[in-house]
């Protein structure tokens, strides 16, 4: 009887234990690969956003400044050259020395470490620009920029070690302390972010330049990649014949969407730069190489765009006596533009976060002014993140986190505009 | 004329012409009996004398603009003293560009006694200008005139403007050709140069790297040290590290995806997944410079091991700021999405037969999917990996920003290492004479790179398609 032979059902049930722990193991693994990749996305945004919203706002003293002409300099008030020339942060200066009230030199000092006087006296510039018969020898409200270490000081109070606080003596910690009740030091959003340009200060340092700079240069690469990429999509799709040279193209195309961005810097250098001799830092040559970059992404969606057109709209154009070009311009094109649409705005969006071949051809640069045209030296979004990241400056380090918050906001806008674009486009045949 | 108003000027040239000739062919069409009786439609005989107009004028434009200046110049070099005129070639070209900003107005070094000479760059310059101009204005109206006099009933405009049409879009699409050519020429030229002066078997197989320590500028030849050996590992360090994190969860990603989950929960997963692949490298490299690699070092750092019943013992763990291991995690969640969604493909272009089969034969899902779905799939995964490897290879920002420039060979993921990615960065920045080995050693990394990640692609991109056919 023993050395009747198992069943089959018996072997199987023998291990069907353990084959359905080991089925159930798999599951587990593919939920926890999943799980942790979700989980990057989660303390990715929430460390990137937490890390962000901090660099939006500022901390602001309310002081009253005297602005009467001795101290100011100013002889003639009608006079721009010198309204510009004032001596702001004198006045801002005295007026710090009464709110806390500082006697001597020492103390005197120690008060005036803990504001920003320059960038205070540039507020107070922009104001008697505008209007400075109505302000001259009156007391004027102003919201002052602190220095940038009571900022990272005052951001930080609760955080065990309290990190910034060894910069201060026993006094100024007491004078902070006082404001911060007072009412007087408060945290409020910081504007000068949304409106400057860079600066060698991280409480005056805005995000505008950059900004300005991403805009021309995703202009460019629009002007440039978006009427070559569906033309060279329509030849590929209507007009070319099979033959070596076509092949030759396809490959091209499928081998650029897979060169490492960094090369196509080199090309811009190479190329543009040293052999065309044009600008350097500037959105027209960024504007180049970001487009040849998209150029890949932008033929490959055009062309699965005019492939999505049936051929029977084809077939009826050229009964109705239409020619090739007409059938191509007036019926493929227009019923294929959604989704040709659709890949450039991915593909814009992919040319707007990248940074490598930008870097290579000047655009991580100090750029204080905002740039007017595709022409002027300008810096991208992305390499202002990482030129203030390189800054040793902690103040930086938060512009940064909050230059990424925009970053993030713009990308988000574009992919939500490619998918609306596509679901309220899009044809089904 | 500047060059933009004379732009604008040939625009309205084209304009005209594009109205006037199909006035002309409406007329004529009208004289005939309407417009059935042109061979093609009006707008095409507008079209045809717009091109006729516009192409010629334009080219005129831009070569003139682009030789102008070199002939003047030559033209300008007879009038320096004959001590001038005997000066090498680099000398000359140098005084003669700065006689050039004397002329724009902009006197930066000594050239102030060579006004005449400015002066006379300045006076050919403003000839060259009224050349132009007039020589414009007459291509424009007389090119014009030509497409307008050719407009008759039985001329096949439409024809004719197609062509152009057809060359144009296939112009573009050779745009990608001249983009491949272009990297290979602009790497390849600058390699060639770098590789006359450091040997290649010193740069393939040298195990020093130190491009930073030249003292001297004229001592290019002998200049700190090209060996790229520690770039390489580097790069492969990262590149291991991202793919360890990478390949298992993005292909374990993939199966349950394609295989277990419903289709509810694959429509949010996904999407929310490839938001991986859509943050900019800039982020991440911010990210793992500034959260990862100090949560890395904090939460290493102390540790020991002490094996001793092998006989080993190390004490605390030193972990670099910048060490490879942040970067390669880092790397390797931005490949995730990657890998998921290339190796879901390939999964799901398995025929539904072999998993019915599979499944007739009384195996569960798992082992389906490990004894015959993925042996099926490997090539394309393969291809996937391989097409994710080229990836890391060539990526940037996120080494630039968490990991160090100093050049070490080392295998330990917890020490510093550099890549050539961020070797060719450091070595651009800022510098631009190409006539270093510094500036032109950042070419030859980029050769490497690029033949590198191109037969990387290669062989992924058909062992995908060559798997394809397979089941198609």
């Amino acid at each position: 009887m023993t050395d009747k032979p198992l069943k089959t059902i018996d072997r199987v049930n023998r291990t069907l234990g353990k084959r359905h722990r080991a089925e159930k193991r798999f599951r587990l693994y593919g939920m926890l690969s999943i799980g942790f990749g979700l989980l990057c996305v989660l303390f990715l945004f929430t460390n990137i956003i937490g890390k962000g919203l901090n660099g939006f706002t500022y901390h602001f003293l309310e002081l009253q400044v005297e602005l009467d002409r001795e101290t100011l300099e100013i002889t003639d008030i009608t006079n721009e050259n010198q309204i510009l020339a004032a001596n702001y942060s004198g006045v801002v200066k005295r007026s710090v020395y009464e709110f806390f009230e500082a006697q001597g030199r020492k103390n005197k000092a120690s008060a005036r470490k803990l504001i920003a006087t320059e960038g205070t006296g540039y507020i107070l510039q922009g104001r008697l620009k505008e209007n400075a018969e109505d302000l001259v020898d009156t007391q004027t409200t102003v919201w002052a920029l602190v220095d940038d270490k009571v900022d990272f000081y005052l951001k930080r109070l609760g955080d065990p070690g309290e990190p910034g606080k060894h910069e201060f003596n026993e006094q100024q910690l007491q004078w902070i302390h006082e404001a911060v009740e007072a009412g007087k030091l408060k945290r409020k959003i910081n504007w000068a972010f949304f409106n400057a340009g860079d600066s060698a200060h991280s409480e005056e340092a805005g995000i505008r330049g950059a900004v300005m700079g991403s805009f021309y240069l995703l202009l460019v690469t629009f002007c440039l990649s978006f009427p070559i990429g569906v033309s060279a999509a329509i030849y590929l799709e209507e007009y070319a014949p099979k033959n070596k040279w076509t092949d030759l193209i396809e490959v091209n195309i499928n081998n650029l969407a897979a060169v490492p961005s960094i090369i196509f810097g080199l090309l811009g250098l190479a190329i543009f730069l040293a052999f065309f001799g044009l600008p350097r830092s500037t959105p027209l040559v960024g504007g180049f190489v970001l487009s040849l970059m998209t150029l890949p992404t932008i033929i490959i969606s055009s062309r699965a765009a005019i492939k999505a057109v049936p051929p029977s709209i084809r077939q009826a154009a050229y009964g109705l006596g239409a020619s090739k070009m007409q059938v191509t311009l007036h019926h493929v094109l227009p019923l294929a533009m959604p989704g040709m649409l659709t890949g450039t705005i991915i593909g814009l969006a992919q040319a707007l976060g990248e940074s490598a071949p930008l870097l290579m051809i000047g655009m991580a640069a100090f750029i204080p002014e905002i740039p007017a045209g595709v022409t002027d030296p300008a810096t991208a979004l992305p390499m202002q993140i990482f030129q203030w990241f390189r800054n040793a400056d902690a103040g930086f380090n938060e512009k940064a986190s909050a230059a990424i918050l925009i970053l993030l906001v713009f990308l988000i806008i574009m992919n939500a505009l490619a998918v609306w674009a596509r679901r309220r486009l899009e044809r089904r045949w | 004329m500047s060059v933009s108003s004379l732009f604008v000027l040939i625009i309205l040239g084209v304009v005209a012409a594009f109205y006037f000739s199909r006035t002309r062919s409406l007329n004529l069409a009208r004289g005939l009996g309407g417009i059935k009786n042109l061979h093609s439609l009006p707008v095409y005989y507008g079209i045809q004398a717009a091109l006729w107009c516009a192409l010629p004028c334009i080219l005129l434009l831009c070569v003139w603009t682009i030789f102008d200046d070199a002939i003047i110049r030559s033209m300008v070099v007879q009038y320096l003293p004959a001590e001038q005129q005997n000066l090498p070639k680099a000398e000359q070209a140098l005084l003669l560009s700065s006689i050039e900003n004397l002329a724009n107005g902009v006197n930066l070094s000594n050239a102030g006694q060579f006004q005449d000479i400015a002066d006379r760059i300045n006076s050919l310059r403003s000839i060259s200008n009224m050349a132009l101009t007039v020589l414009l204005f007459c291509a424009i109206i007389a090119t014009g005139a030509w497409g307008w006099f050719k407009v008759k009933p039985q001329y096949r405009a439409r024809n004719g403007v197609e062509r152009v049409f057809m060359l144009s879009l296939l112009g573009c699409s050779t745009l990608a050709i001249f983009t491949t050519v272009g990297i290979v020429f602009s790497v390849l030229f600058e390699s060639i140069r770098f590789f006359n002066i450091v040997p290649v078997h010193e740069f393939v197989l040298g195990t020093q790297w130190s491009p930073q320590l030249s003292i001297r500028e004229d001592q290019v030849g002998s200049s700190g040290a090209f060996g790229a050996v520690p770039l390489f590992t580097g790069t492969l360090l990262i590149s291991t590290i991202a793919m360890i994190v990478a390949v298992p969860t993005g292909l374990m990603t993939a199966i349950y995806l394609s295989e277990y989950a419903s289709s509810r929960v694959r429509l949010v997963v996904k999407p929310l997944l490839e938001i991986l692949a859509g943050i900019p490298t800039v982020v991440y490299g911010f990210f793992a410079a500034l959260t990862i690699a100090p949560m890395i070092k904090s939460g290493l750092h102390g540790l020991g091991f002490d094996l001793a019943f092998l006989g080993v013992s190390f004490g605390p763990l030193e972990v670099s700021g910048e060490s490879a291991l942040a970067a390669g995690l880092v790397m390797g969640v931005m490949i995730i999405p990657f890998v998921s969604s290339l190796s879901d493909d390939v999964i799901n272009a398995v025929p539904q037969s072999l998993r019915d089969g599979a499944y007739g034969l009384g195996s569960t899902q798992s082992e389906t999917m490990k004894n015959v779905i993925f042996p099926a799939a490997l090539p394309g995964i393969v291809g996937a990996i391989l097409l994710a490897v080229s990836r890391a290879i060539g990526e940037t920002m996120i080494v630039v920003m968490a990991v160090g420039t100093a050049a070490r060979l080392t295998f330990n993921p917890l020490e510093s290492v550099t890549t050539v990615t961020v070797q060719m960065t450091t070595l651009l920045i800022g510098d631009h004479e190409f006539d270093s080995a510094k500036t032109l050693a950042a070419f030859a990394l980029g050769l490497v790179l690029f033949i590198i990640t191109l037969g990387l692609n290669f062989f992924a991109l058909r062992i995908v398609k060559k798997y394809r056919e397979q089941y198609d």
